[in-house]
């Protein structure tokens, strides 16, 4: 299964792959979740807080599908609404308050697309997200745990480094929705799935991504002792560079790059 | 003096939108039909009036038309006219599609840049392409637009940006994607460096574009009539199986909303961006 792309769109979507609550679980300690906009409301389909990485506070902010049918719907199956960009931005200001680096697990579908969600400035949210967190002050690292769909996934990556699971996907458009724009046949949805490039190993041969995290053991101690290992070693880096900003601005600035013809 | 009724506006809408008298009609001219009162309106009317027909609704405008009729004669200068984006994923049927969008469109790629005056301001200026695969972000349209912030930034002058857009281009994938935080953090530098950036959404203004520059800007400004959205009508009435409310997605209710500044007519644009741009640099002024 792991050997096309859509079989990896399939892994990657999952319910039995770990969400990003069992990732904030199993990796930090002390976690205080930390609740709402303070704008309109809560969104359960993103999770935020702060928590200890070994000693080390941090915020940390996941995108929750949830494991059972009731979780699930509780959470929207992880297609956050606005104010749930909203929330993480709220979360994230506070952490370059207060000097502590972020850390963010994405795994949606995408943007919840509803009437509400638009009229409440689903595309303003997103993109208030992509500006600010461009010129975030601390350390910022995200990891793609399963679905890193379009918007509503890059609202939560705009980060100093971007990981992804071995079995994660990152996609402009679901291969659903791209087959049936363009050939008009959701059934073409594997040829779109290999087209759009979406496997980590692509992401990471365009640049998009810094690391790909391997999935043995995935869901056991081991495997999250290996990312709180992992990220304890980026953040010691990532805390001494003195030109993050500057740095974060570059990695984006060349993404693309590669593909304009200039003549 | 009844005789020249004609020439006042009928309505709300036409307020101040005849650029002239009604041209003559020439026998067997050609029309368009306008989908919102059905009339047929004969070419060089529709033409003399910019694209607009007297009932108010505003059609598509090409990005050099526009340009001529925003800026002042003469002073638009064009950055970047031959970059475009090649196909980096070698995605299937990129290459003649976007071949055939060239020729049609007779523009390169989905965004015109440079710099203009505007009532005598002067200013960074982009025009979005809708004959350009509906104005799709594809890296050349990102890089573009980045590197007109980073222009505007350096020789300190405001950024005027016309959207119009389907969102990311597909066919260029995760590349695409990065478009959307690439032009979200130059505009963040011009921002951050006290400059303003006015946008103004025309039909249809959606997706990625809506998710990141068109939203970005200090004052947003709409045509009237336009689609404004993030995700696809079709797309939230499939995924919500609901009815959409009347007036979904349109300028006045995305501005009843709170997400713009202002709706303006197409006539009144060049007026009202020089006015804007003239507040904004009364250093200049005392």
């Amino acid at each position: 299964m792991t050997d096309t792309a859509y079989g990896r769109v399939k892994l990657a979507r999952d319910s039995q792959r770990p969400t990003g609550l069992d990732y904030i679980r199993k990796i930090f300690k002390g976690f205080i979740e930390l609740h709402g906009d303070r704008r309109y409301s809560d969104d359960p389909a993103i999770v935020g807080g702060i928590a200890r990485l070994n000693d080390l506070p941090v915020t940390v902010i996941a995108i929750e599908k949830g494991h059972t049918a009731k979780e699930r719907t509780y959470r929207n199956f992880g297609a956050p609404q606005p104010e749930g960009y909203r929330k993480a931005l709220r979360l994230m200001k506070q952490a370059e308050k207060f000097g502590r680096p972020v850390i963010c697990f994405v795994d949606t579908s995408g943007a919840y697309c509803g009437v509400g969600a638009e009229e409440r400035g689903q595309g303003q949210a997103i993109a208030e997200n992509l500006m600010e967190m461009s010129t975030l002050c601390v350390p910022v690292i995200t990891i793609l745990i399963g679905e890193g769909g379009s918007g509503g996934a890059l609202a939560l990556a705009v980060a100093d480094r971007v990981w992804m699971l071995q079995n994660a996907v990152y996609s402009v458009i679901s291969p659903e929705g791209c087959a049936s724009i363009l050939w008009k046949d959701p059934e073409k949805a594997e040829t779109a799935a290999a087209s759009l490039k979406l496997t980590a190993e692509d992401a990471k041969s365009l640049g998009v991504i810094e690391r790909i995290l391997s999935e043995n053991e995935i869901g056991k101690k081991e495997f999250y002792d290996r990312i709180r290992m992992m990220l304890t070693e980026e953040l010691e880096e990532l805390t001494r560079d003195v030109d993050l900003t500057q740095n974060r601005y570059d990695r984006f600035r060349k993404l693309g790059q590669s593909a304009v013809i200039k003549e | 003096m009844a005789l020249f009724n004609f020439l006042r506006p009928k309505n709300k809408l036409e307020e101040g939108g005849r650029s002239s008298a009604p041209v003559q009609q020439d026998a067997g001219e050609p029309e368009e039909n306008c989908p919102n009162c059905h009339k047929d309106i004969p070419l060089s009317r529709l033409w003399a009036n910019n694209l607009v027909c007297s009932c108010g609704y505003h059609f598509r405008m090409k990005a050099r038309q526009r340009i001529q009729t925003i800026t002042d004669k003469g002073s638009f200068h064009e950055m970047y006219p031959r970059m475009k984006s090649g196909n980096p994923l070698n995605f299937p049927g990129y290459k003649e599609k976007i071949g055939t969008v060239r020729v049609a469109s007779g523009e390169e790629e989905a965004v015109v840049c440079g710099t203009a005056s505007i009532g005598r301001q002067r200013c960074c200026l982009f025009v979005m392409e809708p004959g350009f695969m509906m104005g799709s972000m594809g890296s050349a349209v990102g890089e573009k637009i980045t590197l007109l912030f980073e222009y505007a930034v350096e020789h300190r002058l405001p950024v005027v940006g016309f959207t119009v857009s389907g969102g990311a281009r597909m066919q260029e994938g995760l590349l695409s994607l990065m478009q959307m935080a690439k032009t979200s953090a130059a505009v963040k530098r011009h921002s951050d460096a006290g400059l303003l950036y006015i946008a103004v959404l025309t039909d249809p203004t959606t997706g990625g574009v809506t998710a990141s520059f068109a939203m970005e800007a200090d004052i947003i400004l709409a045509e009237p009539g336009a689609t404004i959205g993030f995700a696809g009508a079709r797309v939230i009435k499939q995924t919500t199986k609901k009815a959409l409310p009347e007036g979904f997605q349109t300028s006045e209710t995305v501005m009843e909303h709170g997400f713009v500044d202002s709706i303006v007519p197409r006539s009144g644009q060049k007026k009202y961006l020089a006015e804007l741009l003239k507040m904004h640099n009364w250093r200049a002024i005392i």
